[in-house]
C-alpha cells in the first residue's frame, strides 16, 4: 500500500508539472506579454517598463527556469492586473470556491444516493421511470443556464434567494456573527443548489445501476431468508456494497465542480477561484492564468488519488492484489 | 435477422423512439431553417421595442436586440449541432488512433501515450479551452471546433485501448498475423470493426457534451462570435434581461437541454443495442 501510494504521488506531481510546463509555453506563445492586446497596445516604452518589472524582456527558457524556481520557493508571481501577488488572490478566492464546491457535493451526494436508492427498490415501476427520466432531463442541461433558470424562478419572481454574491455587503461584509453565517448560507443555496443538481441527476444513475446489481446477489437473499426487514436488508446489507462505485464518482466530481464553478460563479457573482480565472483570461492576465491552473489541476489529481486511495480502503480485493492500475 | 435483434433493442428503450423524434425534429429545423424562420437570423426588427413577449406574431418572442428568438433559435440549430457533430468526429478520430496504437503497440508506445492521456484528464477542460480562445485573439469558428475536438479524445482513447487490449489476443487477431497481415491492415481490418460499438456509443454520449461545452464558452463570450447565433451565446444576449425577458435566454438553453437529453437516450438504446452484454449499466 505505501510503495502503491508513493509511486501514485509521484505520478501526480509528474502530471501537474506537465500540466503547469504546458500551460506557461501556451501563454507564452500566444504573447503572454503585459503590453497589452492587438487591438489596443500600450506604447512601447510602457511596455518596455512593464516588461523589466515582470521579467519578459528575457528568453523564454531563462523565465521559464526562473518561473520555476519561484514556483518551488511557492512564489506564484505578480499579477499584472490586480497589484498584488497571485498567490494572494488565490488564497482569498479559494475558500469561497471550496465552501461552494463542498456544498455542491452534499447536495449531489445526498440526493443521489436517495433518489438512486429509491428507484431501484421500485425498478421498473413509474417512480422509477419518472425519477429516471427528470434527471436525465437535469444532467442534460448547461450548469449556468439551470442556474439562470433557478435564479429567475426563485430570486426574481419568488424573492425567496438572493441574486448574487456572497453575502449582503451592507450588514454583513465579513461572515463574523451567527447572523452573517446565515447570510452567507443564504446566498449559498442556489449556487450550491445548481450544481448539485445536476451532480445528482449522475450520482443516482450511477447508484440505482450500482444498487441493482447489488440487490440480485444472493448474500442479499440470504439475508431475506434469515427473515430480516426489508429496510434492514436494504440499507445494512446491500447499500454498504452499492456505495464502491460511488468512490469512482466521488474522484469524477472534482472536475465537473470546477468546470461548474467556472460558469456558476459567472453566473451568481460568487468571488471564487473560478471567476478571477475568467476574468483574468478575459484581461490578459497571464500570472493568474498560469497559477490558476496550476491550482485547479493539483486539485483534480488530489481528487482521482483521494478515490483510488478510499477504493483501495473501502475494498480489501483491490487491496490483495495491490492494484494501482493506471495512474 | 441480427440487425432486427438489435432494432429491437433499441426500441426497447422507453425514451429512445421519443429521442429519435427530437433529434429528427432539430436537424429538420436546421436543414429548412430558411424555409421555418420568419426573419433573417440578424435582422433587428424593431430596436426601439426590443424584448417582446412571445406571440403569434414572434412565436418565442424577441431579444434584447430585437431580433426574432424562433428564427435565431433554428439557425442556431445548424451551429449548435453542427458544432457537436463536428467536434465529436474530430475527437472520436483522434481517440480511436490514439487508442488503436497504444492498445495494439503496447510497450514504451503506449505508457506514453497514456501519460500524455493522463496529463489531458487533469487539465480541466473547459480551462483549456478558455485560455486557447481568449489567447489567440479573434477565433475561427473552424478553428473552435477543431479545439473543442482536440481536448476530448482522451476518455475514448482510454475506452478503445482497453477493447484493442482485450481483442489483439483473440485467435481471428493471431490468424490475420499469420497470414502476413501488417500492422496496419491488422488493426483497421481486424481490430476495430469489432471495438466499432464502444466507439459510436461513446460517441453519441459525447456530442451532448460538446454542445454543453460550446454553450458554456459562448455564454462566456468566449465561444461563437456574436451575433452569428448559436444556442450559446443567444443565452448570454439574453441574461442580463432575464428578470424583464425570460423567455429569449430560456428557450435557446431549452433547445440545448433536450437535444442532449435526447442524444442521452439514444446513446443509452445504442449501447443496449450494439452492446448487449453491457446492458443496464
Amino acid at each position: 500500500m505505501a510503495a502503491w501510494l508513493v509511486r501514485r504521488l509521484a505520478a501526480s506531481i509528474a502530471i501537474v508539472f506537465a500540466v503547469v510546463t504546458i500551460t506557461f509555453f501556451v501563454v507564452h506563445f500566444a504573447h503572454g506579454t503585459p503590453c497589452g492586446t492587438a487591438d489596443r497596445p500600450l506604447p512601447p516604452e510602457v511596455c518596455r517598463q512593464l516588461c523589466r518589472r515582470f521579467g519578459c524582456d528575457k528568453p523564454l527558457w531563462v523565465q521559464y527556469v526562473k518561473y520555476l524556481t519561484a514556483l518551488a520557493h511557492g512564489d506564484l508571481g505578480e499579477s499584472f492586473g490586480l497589484h498584488r501577488p497571485v498567490a494572494d488572490a488565490l488564497a482569498d478566492a479559494i475558500p469561497n470556491t471550496f465552501t461552494l464546491a463542498l456544498a455542491a457535493l452534499l447536495v449531489d451526494f445526498a440526493l443521489g444516493l436517495a433518489l438512486g436508492i429509491y428507484q431501484a427498490v421500485r425498478a421498473g415501476r413509474f417512480g422509477d421511470v419518472a425519477v429516471g427520466n427528470v434527471a436525465l432531463l437535469v444532467n442534460s442541461m448547461p450548469v449556468f443556464w439551470l442556474g439562470l433558470v433557478l435564479l429567475l424562478v426563485f430570486g426574481q419572481w419568488l424573492r425567496w434567494f438572493p441574486v448574487g454574491g456572497p453575502n449582503n455587503p451592507v450588514l454583513c461584509p465579513h461572515v463574523d456573527s451567527p447572523y452573517c453565517l446565515l447570510d452567507f448560507l443564504w446566498h449559498l443555496t442556489l449556487p450550491a443548489l445548481t450544481l448539485g443538481l445536476v451532480g445528482a441527476a449522475a450520482t443516482a444513475r450511477y447508484q440505482r445501476a450500482a444498487m441493482l446489481d447489488v440487490i440480485r446477489q444472493d448474500y442479499v437473499w440470504t439475508a431475506r431468508a434469515k427473515g430480516l426487514r426489508e429496510r434492514r436488508v436494504l440499507m445494512v446489507h446491500a447499500l454498504r456494497n452499492a456505495l464502491l462505485p460511488i468512490i469512482t464518482l466521488f474522484g469524477l466530481a472534482f472536475p465537473f465542480l470546477f468546470t461548474g464553478a467556472v460558469l456558476i460563479e459567472t453566473v451568481f457573482a460568487w468571488p471564487g477561484m473560478g471567476r478571477l480565472a475568467v476574468n483574468a483570461i478575459l484581461q490578459r492576465d497571464y500570472p493568474v492564468v498560469t497559477g490558476a491552473a496550476l491550482l485547479t489541476s493539483a486539485m483534480v489529481v488530489l481528487g482521482s488519488l483521494i478515490a483510488d486511495a478510499l477504493y483501495a480502503v473501502a475494498d480489501p480485493r483491490i487491496r490483495v492484489r495491490g492494484g494501482g492500475g493506471s495512474a | 435477422m441480427r440487425a432486427t435483434a438489435a432494432g429491437r433493442r433499441f426500441f426497447r428503450h422507453p425514451t429512445a423512439g421519443l429521442g429519435l423524434f427530437v433529434l429528427a425534429f432539430f436537424v429538420t429545423i436546421a436543414i429548412a431553417a430558411p424555409v421555418v424562420a420568419p426573419y433573417a437570423p440578424y435582422y433587428q426588427i424593431d430596436i426601439a421595442h426590443p424584448d417582446r413577449p412571445p406571440s403569434p406574431q414572434f412565436l418565442l418572442g424577441t431579444d434584447p436586440f430585437s431580433r426574432d428568438v424562433w428564427s435565431r433559435l433554428v439557425y442556431g440549430a445548424r451551429v449548435s449541432l453542427g458544432i457537436g457533430a463536428v467536434a465529436m468526429l474530430v475527437a472520436a478520430t483522434i481517440g480511436t488512433a490514439v487508442g488503436a496504437v497504444a492498445g495494439y503497440f503496447r510497450r514504451w508506445v503506449d505508457t506514453t501515450l497514456m501519460r500524455l492521456v493522463d496529463v489531458g484528464l487533469a487539465m480541466p477542460r473547459i480551462f483549456v479551452l478558455l485560455m486557447a480562445v481568449a489567447l489567440w485573439e479573434h477565433i475561427a469558428l473552424w478553428a473552435l471546433v477543431l479545439l473543442i475536438g482536440l481536448t476530448g479524445w482522451f476518455g475514448t482513447s482510454r475506452l478503445v485501448r482497453a477493447e484493442v487490449l482485450s481483442l489483439r489476443e483473440r485467435e481471428f487477431v493471431a490468424a490475420a498475423r499469420a497470414l502476413g497481415a501488417g500492422a496496419g491492415r491488422v488493426i483497421f481490418r481486424h481490430v476495430l470493426p469489432n471495438a466499432a460499438a464502444p466507439i459510436i456509443v461513446s460517441g453519441a454520449l459525447g456530442i451532448g457534451n460538446m454542445m454543453l461545452l460550446e454553450a458554456g464558452l459562448s455564454f462566456l463570450g468566449l465561444g461563437v462570435p456574436s451575433p452569428a447565433p448559436s444556442w450559446g451565446n443567444m443565452i448570454a444576449d439574453g441574461w442580463h434581461k432575464m428578470a424583464v425577458a425570460w423567455w429569449s435566454s430560456t428557450f435557446p438553453g431549452l433547445a440545448i437541454s433536450l437535444v442532449v437529453m435526447a442524444l442521452n437516450a439514444v446513446g443509452d438504446a445504442l449501447r443496449d443495442a450494439l452492446d448487449p452484454r453491457k446492458e443496464g449499466a
